[in-house]
C-alpha cells in the first residue's frame, strides 16, 4: 500500500499527456546473445478508454513485449533497453516489491488459455477474492459482495453459486470471463489481453469480445489487446499495431489502417480476411463416398465392474455423400462430432450403426486386410502440424512410408522421383527431404502433411482442421495448395472446420453440426447466404467480419 | 597361454559392440545427437563422463581372461602336446598391475606400512619365541633403513608425479596438434576441463601403481591381500553388475511396457496385473530366495563348471538376472505411460491410415519416441544397481565371496571395525572407489536427464 501512495502524487503532475501507459524503444534480446534481439524499438501509448490491437504471426514479439509491460519475462530473456512509464514512473526502474503492488492493481493481465491460469483446487471466488485480499483492505463481508459484483459485471449467471464452484465446472467461455473477473477485482487502468480469444469457440469469442468493450467503455480501461486475429481487430480496435520480427511495422487508427494499409506486410494480412462475395460453384459428379445414417457411441462406463452405463452420442444419425472432385466442409463447434465422422470413415474407430460406401463398396465392416486397398484412396491431414510427423524420421522417410507399406509397387527410384515430384508440387525444395520436421515451420510442416497424404494418390482426403494451427498468412498458401491440387488430381475433400470463414475459399458445400447431428446441409453459397437453423445464423453473426474487400 | 572365456565377459563384449553400433547408427539423427553435444559441453558432463570411461576401460581390460602355461622347467615337457595350465586366472588387468596381485602378505597391515598389524610369534636368531609386529614380507621390503620410510615415500610420490605428468603433458600435447589441424573436431568440448581431468586420473593412477609396487598403500586384508587390487578388481565386478542388470531388465520392460500401451485392453490388463503384483512383493526377499535357489543348483551341477571362477561367475550372472527380473516394473511403467500418449498422436494414427503393420508403428514410431526414457533409465540404474550389489553381499546374498567385490569388502569391514584397534582401510578403499564411480555416474546421468527429458528443459525461450 505504501508504495501506492508513492505512485499516486506522480499521477497529479501528469497533466500534459494522458497516455495510461507508455513504452518506448523498448528491446528484448537472449541473455546470452545480445547481438540479436527478439524484440527492438517498440514504441506504443495506451489511452484511457481505447483498446490498441498489438496483431502480428507467431513469433513475432507480440505477448514478449506484454509480459516485457508486466516484467514477467522468462529467466533466460533481458530486457536490453527502453522504458516504459506508468503515471511518470518508469516500471523498469522500480524494485520487484514495488513491481509487485503495480501488477494486479495497475495493471492486470488475461490469457489465452484460462483454464490453466486458473487454479484447479481453489474454487473461483476464493480465487477473485485472494486479489482483493493482497492489494484492498476490505473486511470478509465487503470482499464477498464485491466478488459477487464482479461476477454479475462479467456476465456469469448465478454468481453466488457459481462462487464455491471450481474452474473445470465452468465451460471454457465462463473460465476466460472468470480470468477477466479476477483481473478487473482491484480496478486496474490497464488490461493486458493476451490472445483470450484463440482457444474458444466462435460464438463464444464474440460474448468475450463484447465484454471487453462493454468494460472499457464503462469503465474507461486503457486495453492492450493481442491477437493474430484480423477479423477480431476490426470488430474491437480503436488503434491497430502490426508486429513483424520483433518490429513494429505499421501503426495507426483503426479505419486508416483498414482502407489505407501502408506496408506490403500490412496489406497481406488484411487481404488474408475472408469474403464472403464469391463462392465456389457446386459440381454434379458421381458420387465417391456415401455416408449413411451413421451412428458413433462411446459407451459410459462405471464402477467396479465397468458396466456400461450409458452412450456419449458423438455422431448421431449422419449422412451426407460426396463427389469426385468436390469438398464438403463439415462445420461445427468443437465436441460436436466432427472428427469422430472423419475417423470413422477411416476406419480408425469403429461405427455403432449405420452404413459407409466408398465407390459403392461397403468399408465400414471391413477388417484390417480388407481395408487395405481403400487405404490409397482415403487420406488424411491433421491438425496440429506439430504432432502429426514423427520426429525421428526425415521428410523423405515421411513421404515414403505410406508408398512402401501399401506397395505400390515402386522402384526406389521411382519412389525417390515421386517424392521430389511430390514436394515440388505443395511447393518445397527437393532437398528439403533428407531434414526432419522439426526443421520447418508450422506452414511448410503441413505442406509436408499434404505431400504424405497424396503419396499413394488417394481420390478423397480427410482435411481435419488442417489450417486451425496455422498464421492467417499460411492459411492462405496452404489452402491455395490443397485448391490447386484438388483442379490438378480431381481429388474430393472432406473439409472439418470450425471456422466458417474459410468456407467461401473451399468448399463446394457445407454441412453444419451440432450436437452430433447435422442441421443443415447445402451448397455454401445457399448456406452462407440464407442459413435456415438459428444456429448457423449465430455462427455466421459471430463471425468478425471486415467491411472493406 | 590359453585364453578363458567367461560368460560374463562374453556378455560385456557383446555389449560393448551393440552400444557402438547403436550410438553410430542414432548419430545420424541430428537432434538426438544435439542432445548428447548438450550433455558433452558442459564441464560436469566432460570430467564425469572421462572418468566413468575409465572405470569402464580397466572392467574391459579385467575382462581379457587367460591362464599362464605351467612353467615346470622342463623344456621337453612344453614342446609336448599336453600343456599344462595354472588353475589360477589372470586377466589383463592383473599384467599391468604388474606385481601388486602377488605381493600376498601373512594378515592385516596398515597402509604404508612396514610392519604387520596384529603381533604374531617369532623366532629370533637364537631361536627363542617371541611376540612381535612382523615384518611383512613385501610392503617396503625395499628399504634397507626403516627410518627412510617417509622421506622414500615423499621422493617416489614426487617421482611419480613427475612421471604422471609428463605422460599426461604428451598426450594432451599430441591432441592439441591433432585439433589444430582438425579445426572442426569436436570443438563444443571444453577440452581445458577435460585435460585437468585426464591430467589428474593418470598422476593418481600413477601415483598408485608406482607406491603400491614397493608399498601397500591401502594396506592389506584378512588373508594378506593387497587391498588396493581388490578395489580395482571390484571395479569390475560394479560396472558389470550395473550394466548386465540392466541389460535383462530392459527388454521384459521394453516389450512389456510397449505392448501394454499399443495393443491396450486385455494385454494391458495382464502386464498391469504383472507389474503390480511384482512390485509388491518385498524386492529383497525374492532376491534372497532367488539366489539361494542358484546356489543349490550350482552345488549340484559341480561337474558344468571346471573352474573355481566359472562358478563364481556363474552365481554372479544368476545375481544380475535376478536383478533385472526383479526390476524392470519402474521402466515398464514409464515406458506404458509414453506409449499410451504417442500411440494417440497425430502420426502414429497417420500411420494407420496407410495400413502401416503394428510391429511397424511400434518400431518406427513408438520405440524411438520413448528411446529418452531408455537412455535416462539406463544411466540412473546404473548407480542404484551398484549400491545394491554391496548392500545384498553385506547381507550375504550377493555374488561369491571368492569374486572381488566392494560389496564383499565392506561386509568383511563389519567385523573389522569392531575389532580393537580397528581396521578402517578396506572400508576406505571400497568406499572411496566406490564413491567416485556413483557420483560420477549420478552427476552424469543428471545432465542426460536435463537434455532428454522434454519436461525437464530448462529456461524454455519465448518467441
Amino acid at each position: 500500500m505504501n508504495e501506492k501512495v508513492s505512485v499516486e502524487p506522480q499521477k497529479l503532475t501528469n497533466i500534459s499527456t494522458n497516455e495510461a501507459l507508455k513504452v518506448s524503444n523498448l528491446a528484448v534480446s537472449l541473455k546470452n546473445n545480445s547481438a540479436r534481439p527478439l524484440i527492438e524499438g517498440v514504441n506504443i501509448s495506451l489511452y484511457p478508454g481505447k483498446i490498441f490491437a498489438l496483431v502480428g504471426e507467431s513469433g513475432s514479439g507480440k505477448s514478449l513485449t506484454a509480459l516485457s509491460i508486466m516484467r514477467l519475462l522468462p529467466e533466460a530473456l533481458k530486457i536490453t533497453s527502453g522504458e516504459i512509464v506508468l503515471n511518470n514512473a518508469n516500471l523498469f526502474k522500480l524494485t520487484e516489491t514495488q513491481m509487485q503492488t503495480i501488477r494486479g492493481f495497475k495493471i492486470a493481465m488475461i490469457f489465452q488459455d484460462a483454464l490453466t491460469s486458473l487454479n484447479p483446487v481453489q474454487s473461483v471466488g476464493d480465487q477473485i477474492s485472494e486479489t482483493l485480499k493482497i492489494h484492498t483492505q476490505l473486511s470478509n463481508k465487503d470482499r464477498f459482495d464485491r466478488c459477487i459484483e464482479l461476477l454479475t459485471e462479467v456476465g456469469i449467471p448465478k454468481p453466488k453459486t457459481r462462487m464455491n464452484w471450481y474452474p473445470h465446472q465452468l465451460s471454457g467461455g465462463q473460465q476466460q470471463r472468470i480470468m477477466i473477473a479476477i483481473a478487473l477485482a482491484c480496478e486496474p487502468d490497464i488490461l493486458i489481453a493476451d490472445e483470450p480469444t484463440t482457444a474458444l469457440d466462435v460464438t463464444v469469442q464474440n460474448q468475450i469480445l463484447n465484454l471487453i468493450i462493454d468494460l472499457k467503455i464503462k469503465r474507461n480501461l486503457a486495453v492492450l489487446l493481442i491477437t493474430h486475429d484480423m477479423g477480431v481487430v476490426y470488430q474491437v480496435a480503436d488503434d491497430v499495431g502490426v508486429m513483424y520480427q520483433g518490429n513494429i511495422i505499421e501503426m495507426g487508427s483503426k479505419d486508416r489502417f483498414f482502407y489505407h494499409p501502408k506496408h506490403e506486410y500490412s496489406k497481406q494480412l488484411i487481404a488474408s480476411l475472408p469474403s464472403f462475395n464469391h463462392f465456389i460453384l457446386e459440381n454434379t459428379k458421381e458420387v465417391l463416398l456415401s455416408v449413411e445414417n451413421v451412428k458413433v457411441f462411446f459407451p459410459i462406463k462405471k464402477g467396479l465392474l465397468q458396466r456400461t452405463a450409458g452412450f456419449t452420442k458423438a455422431v448421431d444419425d449422419v449422412s451426407f455423400s460426396i463427389s469426385h472432385g468436390e469438398t464438403l466442409a463439415l462445420v461445427g463447434e468443437s465436441g460436436s462430432g466432427k472428427s469422430t465422422i472423419g475417423n470413422a470413415i477411416l476406419n480408425l474407430e469403429k461405427i455403432t450403426a449405420g452404413k459407409i460406401f466408398f465407390n459403392e463398396t461397403r468399408i465400414d465392416s471391413l477388417l484390417k486386410k480388407g481395408m487395405l486397398p481403400f487405404r490409397k484412396e482415403i487420406q488424411v491431414i491433421f491438425q496440429n502440424p506439430y504432432s502429426s510427423m514423427n520426429p525421428r524420421l526425415t521428410v523423405g522417410e515421411i513421404i515414403k512410408e505410406g508408398i512402401i507399406s501399401l506397395k505400390l509397387n515402386l522402384s526406389s527410384i521411382d519412389i525417390n522421383e515421386k517424392i521430389d515430384q511430390l514436394l515440388q508440387s505443395v511447393k518445397l525444395e527437393k532437398d528439403h527431404k533428407h531434414r526432419y520436421p522439426h526443421e520447418f515451420s508450422g506452414g511448410q510442416r503441413q505442406r509436408i502433411a499434404i505431400a504424405r497424404a497424396l503419396a499413394v494418390n488417394p481420390k478423397l482426403i480427410i482435411c481435419d482442421e488442417p489450417t486451425s494451427a496455422l498464421d492467417v498468412s499460411v492459411r492462405a498458401q496452404v489452402l491455395d495448395i490443397l485448391k490447386n491440387l484438388q483442379n490438378h488430381y480431381e481429388v474430393s475433400y472432406l473439409f472439418i472446420t470450425h471456422d466458417l470463414s474459410l468456407i467461401p475459399h473451399i468448399a463446394h458445400r457445407v454441412a453444419v453440426m451440432k450436437n452430433g447431428k447435422i442441421i443443415e446441409i447445402g451448397p455454401s453459397e445457399e448456406i452462407l447466404s440464407n442459413p435456415k437453423e438459428q444456429y448457423t445464423q449465430e455462427l455466421l453473426n459471430s463471425i468478425p467480419r471486415v467491411g472493406v474487400t | 597361454m590359453k585364453p578363458v572365456f567367461l560368460w560374463t565377459d562374453i556378455l560385456l563384449f557383446l555389449l560393448s559392440i551393440i552400444i557402438f553400433y547403436s550410438v553410430r547408427k542414432l548419430s545420424s539423427n541430428p537432434q538426438f545427437l544435439n542432445k548428447w553435444i548438450n550433455v558433452f559441453s558442459s564441464k560436469v558432463g566432460i570430467s564425469t563422463f572421462i572418468i566413468i570411461f575409465t572405470y569402464l576401460l580397466i572392467a574391459v581390460l579385467d575382462s581379457f581372461h587367460f591362464q599362464k602355461a605351467l612353467n615346470t622347467g622342463n623344456e621337453a615337457q612344453t614342446t609336448t602336446s599336453q600343456v599344462q595350465y595354472e588353475v589360477k586366472v589372470t586377466s589383463v588387468l592383473d599384467v599391468l598391475l604388474g606385481e601388486i596381485p602377488n605381493n600376498v602378505e601373512k594378515s592385516y597391515s596398515a597402509p604404508f606400512s612396514l610392519y604387520s598389524y596384529s603381533k604374531s610369534m617369532l623366532k629370533d636368531e637364537e631361536g627363542k619365541l617371541y611376540r612381535d609386529f612382523e615384518r611383512l614380507n613385501y610392503g617396503g621390503a625395499h628399504l634397507t633403513e626403516e627410518n627412510d620410510r617417509i622421506g622414500d615415500i615423499l621422493i617416489k610420490s614426487a617421482i611419480s608425479f613427475i612421471i604422471g605428468l609428463t605422460i599426461s603433458l604428451i598426450f594432451i600435447k599430441i591432441h592439441t596438434l591433432y585439433r589444430k589441424n582438425h579445426k572442426r573436431h569436436l570443438n563444443f568440448i571444453h577440452w581445458k576441463t577435460a585435460y585437468i581431468t585426464l591430467s589428474c586420473i593418470i598422476i593418481m593412477l600413477t601415483w598408485l601403481l608406482y607406491l603400491g609396487s614397493y608399498y601397500h598403500v591401502l594396506g592389506t586384508d584378512m588373508s594378506g591381500n593387497d587391498v588396493l587390487y581388490k578395489s580395482l578388481k571390484g571395479i569390475r565386478t560394479g560396472v558389470l553388475i550395473g550394466t548386465l542388470a540392466t541389460l535383462i531388465m530392459l527388454p521384459i520392460a521394453i516389450i512389456l511396457g510397449l505392448s501394454a500401451g499399443y495393443f491396450k485392453g486385455l494385454i494391458d490388463d495382464a502386464v498391469q496385473y504383472l507389474y503390480t503384483t511384482l512390485s509388491s512383493i518385498p524386492s529383497i526377499l525374492l532376491i534372497a530366495a532367488s539366489v539361494l535357489l542358484f546356489n543349490v543348483y550350482i552345488e549340484n551341477n559341480q561337474a558344468l563348471f571346471q573352474l573355481g571362477i566359472e562358478k563364481a561367475d556363474m552365481r554372479f550372472l544368476a545375481l544380475c538376472f535376478i536383478l533385472g527380473v526383479t526390476s524392470w516394473a519402474t521402466l515398464c511403467r514409464l515406458i506404458r505411460a509414453e506409449t499410451l500418449k504417442i500411440s494417440q498422436l497425430d502420426y502414429v494414427r497417420a500411420a494407420h491410415a496407410f495400413g502401416v503393420s503394428h510391429s511397424k508403428i511400434i518400431f518406427r514410431h513408438i520405440l524411438p519416441n520413448v528411446g529418452h526414457i531408455i537412455i535416462i533409465t539406463f544411466i540412473l540404474d546404473f548407480s542404484m544397481l551398484i549400491l545394491a550389489e554391496a548392500v545384498l553381499s553385506y547381507i550375504g546374498i550377493g555374488v561369491d565371496p571368492s569374486m572381488a567385490s566392494w560389496g564383499n569388502m565392506i561386509n568383511s569391514a563389519r567385523s573389522e571395525l569392531s575389532r580393537e584397534p580397528t581396521v578402517w582401510w578396506t572400508l576406505v578403499g571400497a568406499f572411496s572407489f566406490m564413491f567416485i564411480l556413483v557420483l560420477s555416474a549420478n552427476l552424469f546421468s543428471d545432465l542426460v536427464q536435463d537434455a532428454f527429458d522434454p519436461k525437464a528443459a530448462k529456461g524454455a525461450v519465448y518467441e
